[in-house]
């Protein structure tokens, strides 16, 4: 790898899309210093959209869509304009903590667990399950506000142990019964906005859970987890599935990089980023179609706002609706004759919403075209196949931007 | 690690049978389906419908005459004036009009009590198991996939209509078709020499990027794809987002695909259609009703549809719910639960051991029939295969008589 290839590579996994630019500073700056950059903003809040109040009933749910499309709209303009990594850190704990506004019904409340989720997601685990076992849209997502001490209710308790926290096998069915009736008594509010704690509907009986025999209640229940041994590897599993090859681990990379970057998210981004397996990774992990649809946005300088609504629902991932709790598939799934279909269509549709970009390609010697092409989509090269199908459209350069964007060099990264 | 994905058997993860990988997401046109022809002689086909998210058996066929049923169940419990009467011990969900007009025809088999040891109540972990066939350490393998290493290979023998090869047609050397409906038209200046190139291998790709590359081949052979089936343009707001299955095109449509390629004499043998959004934790009983009614219109008219052809149809969940409802009005995640079958000569009535609603294995329905005897049986009489080579030894066999 050269070195713009390893800044190239950091940037493309950590941040949604670098561009050109991006990547010439960082080349500039140093891999230290890029990775210092890009991780510092992890952990600050911002300022949500008001899209205005939730409203019960059927003359709500009009609105609810319009709050939900705006929703998703003023994410994406945030996932364009930040070079770092921090919202794509919230895109992966959203995808990880998986909630649909299907069910939940509110974009005020999505938008407040993606709050929650900016604020704790790049610090210690501790701090952030405790606030997601009080955030509203997961409780609705999840049955929570059901669950009393009278019967219990699994859902949530079973999906925190098995996805979120721990993972398979390292919880028992008692621990999924003692974890729910640690759980009972809370409840969530589209009205409000909040979720609050009802004494008498928890039980406040001991339970064994986990190992521990006393009252728990969710805070304790939150200590349990991010205690547990199987914890860290189970989060350092899933960091690495989507940041570097797509696929689980070996049980030495999980110790090497839970040994160095200890119990805060940002740690263990770092320590995968700097990790010796990491660069080997380049080539094998396939784009998410947000990451796709936002990495080329970033590089070709589009406005969000001027992307259909369609395109993500036609590459198959919309934000705020995965398809279940086990949140979006991974790698191949997304590698299908539908979906190269729908990015051959959408690279067009992009390539018209960025006139500029074409004529600044446009402007480059056709003989030097191919490799304006890959330093634009920060693509390491082009395979002697791709070079040869580009090569047939670099007269036209629209046509060969758009066919830079749905090459197979450009779906992988 | 099983929790990543439910589609880990198609992640260029390691785990994934290397024939699967290279033919898993090989795409083939209807076309090729409805011209699928084979020397032999058609054997029957059988057509596998997963309902993920864990339906609720006790709900779905109803032990309304054991008190213990709405002793455990207060609120969402049917009682005899709601269920539809299969006799004087069970009903069908109110849903299930269609099915219970095949059972009065004996063209219905239920199985109760339908499980496998050592339940696991992990939607994701459950299906894996059901869908490899192995309770104890599910592998990179689906039952369909190693009965097709052994028929031969050829994808189009088991077809299915999902945008995501199921795991369950994942073979170690072979690997089911997808057939991808809606809208295949190429966009507009997208060239079969753009396909073919994009389409060429590059020496030493890494396997993902090689699939990607591979993805425009598969494009090459899928032309003129589905006429009178039309993309999914709109989601749909109103479906349930409880599903622990991936999105899949309207049971209706995949359905109305598989009568299209059998009456049009494809030689296929093995169509696989999904359905999800089971899941029910609370409110259960009117939306369980609700979506056990998008089950059975579409395929009580797809039963009478193949009535004269050798067609049979066998639906199963991941797991039943706990025998005890929640507080919630809904049910949590439980153990065994029934499996119907339906048509081409399955005689008609109830089989099996229903399982005790008193007698819990921690509140849960003790399992009563192991799944792989109606997997044996599906293979020996259904598809004319030996049982025991697919299910690693398993002599079990479901029984009629």
């Amino acid at each position: 790898m050269t070195d713009r290839d390893t800044v190239a590579h950091l940037l493309r996994r950590l941040t949604f899309g670098p561009t050109a630019a991006e990547v010439d500073a960082a080349l500039e700056a140093g891999v230290g210093a890029t990775l210092d950059a890009v991780l510092a903003p992890i952990g600050r809040t911002v300022t949500l959209p008001d899209l205005g109040a939730f409203q019960p009933g059927k003359e709500g749910r009009q609105d609810a869509r319009r709050q939900a499309r705006e929703a998703v709209q003023w994410w994406l303009q945030r996932m364009a304009a930040q070079p770092g990594a921090a919202e794509k850190l919230t895109f992966f704990w959203h995808g990880h903590w998986a909630t649909s506004i299907q069910k939940v019904r509110s974009a005020p409340l999505m938008l407040a667990q993606q709050q929650t989720l900016r604020r704790y997601g790049g610090g210690d685990t501790g701090p952030l399950v405790r606030a997601m076992l009080r955030d509203p849209a997961l409780i609705l997502w999840l049955d929570g506000q059901r669950n009393t001490r009278t019967a219990p209710n699994e859902n949530l308790a079973r999906e925190l142990m098995e996805l979120f926290t721990l993972g398979v096998g390292a919880y028992t069915e008692d621990d999924v019964k003692a974890g729910a009736r640690a759980l009972t008594g809370w409840r969530a509010s589209r009205t409000s906005g909040t979720a609050t704690f009802v004494p008498r509907r928890h039980d406040p009986g001991p339970v064994t859970l986990l190992g521990h025999t006393g009252r728990v209640d969710a805070d304790t229940y939150a200590d349990l987890l991010v205690r547990h041994p199987a914890h860290l590897p189970h989060l350092v599993t899933r960091l690495w599935v989507r940041y570097g090859s797509g696929a689980a681990p070996d049980a030495a990379t999980i110790a090497r990089v839970t040994a160095a970057g200890g119990r805060s998210t940002t740690g263990l981004l770092r320590a995968i980023a700097t990790d010796p397996a990491f660069a080997a990774t380049a080539g094998q992990l396939v784009k998410q179609p947000v990451e796709w649809l936002i990495g080329a946005v970033r590089q070709l300088g589009i406005d969000t706002d001027t992307v259909p609504d369609k395109a993500l629902r036609a590459l198959g991932q919309v934000p705020f609706r995965p398809p279940s709790v086990g949140g979006w598939p991974v790698g191949a799934a997304w590698l299908t004759t539908s979906s190269t279909r729908a990015r051959l269509e959408h690279a067009q549709k992009l390539t018209a919403l960025a006139p500029d970009t074409v004529a600044e390609l446009g402007r480059s010697a056709p003989a030097a075209r191919l490799d304006a092409l890959a330093r634009l989509l920060v693509v390491d090269g082009w395979s002697e196949r791709t070079r040869a199908v580009l090569a047939d459209s670099a007269a036209d350069p629209r046509r060969l931007l758009a066919l830079g964007l749905a090459s197979p060099e450009y779906a992988v990264h | 690690m099983d929790t990543i994905t439910r589609r880990r058997f198609l992640t260029a993860s390691g785990v994934v049978a290397a024939g699967a990988l290279a033919a898993g997401g090989t795409a083939y046109g209807l076309r090729d389906i409805l011209d699928f022809r084979s020397e032999k002689p058609r054997g029957r086909t059988l057509v596998l419908v997963t309902l993920y998210g864990g339906n609720d058996g006790l709900n779905t066929v109803i032990p309304y005459a054991d008190p213990a049923y709405a002793a455990n169940r207060p609120s969402m419990a049917y009682d005899e004036g709601e269920v539809l009467r299969l006799d004087d011990e069970f009903g069908l969900n109110p849903g299930l009009a269609g099915l219970h007009r095949l059972y009065g025809q004996d063209r219905l088999a239920v199985v109760h009590g339908v499980g496998y040891p050592k339940p696991d109540r992990s939607h994701f972990r459950s299906m894996d198991i059901w869908q490899t066939a192995q309770p104890d350490r599910p592998g990179t393998t689906g039952w369909l996939g190693r009965w097709l290493d052994d028929a031969g290979g050829d994808p189009r023998l088991a077809v299915s209509f999902e945008p995501v090869l199921p795991p369950l047609l994942a073979g170690a050397t072979s690997a089911g078709a997808t057939v991808p409906g809606g809208a295949l038209t190429l966009p507009k200046g997208v060239t079969p020499q753009v396909l073919a190139g994009f389409g060429t291998p590059a020496a030493g790709e890494p396997p993902a990027r090689a699939r990607a590359a591979a993805c425009f081949a598969d494009l090459v052979k899928v032309r003129d794809l589905v006429d009178g089936v039309i993309a999914d343009d709109e989601a749909d707001d109103d479906a349930p987002a409880t599903a622990t299955g991936g999105q899949a095109p309207p049971l209706e449509r995949q359905l109305a695909l598989v009568a299209r390629c059998i009456e049009a004499g494809s030689a296929t043998r093995v169509y696989s259609v999904s359905l999800g959004g089971f899941d029910f934790h609370a409110d259960e009983k009117g939306a369980q009703e609700s979506i056990l009614g998008t089950l059975d219109k579409p395929l009580a008219a797809f039963v009478e549809r193949m009535a004269d052809r050798d067609v049979v149809v066998a639906v199963y969940s991941e797991f039943g719910r706990r025998v005890r409802a929640n507080a919630s009005e809904g049910t949590d995640h439980g153990t065994a639960s029934t499996v119907l079958l339906a048509g081409g000569g399955i005689p008609g009535g109830r089989y099996g051991e229903p399982p005790s609603l008193t007698d819990l294995d921690d509140g849960d329905l003790r399992h009563t029939t192991d799944f792989r005897d109606v997997y044996a049986m599906l293979l020996a009489d259904v598809l004319g295969a030996d049982p025991e080579r697919v299910l690693g030894g398993w002599t079990g066999r479901l029984r009629f008589s």
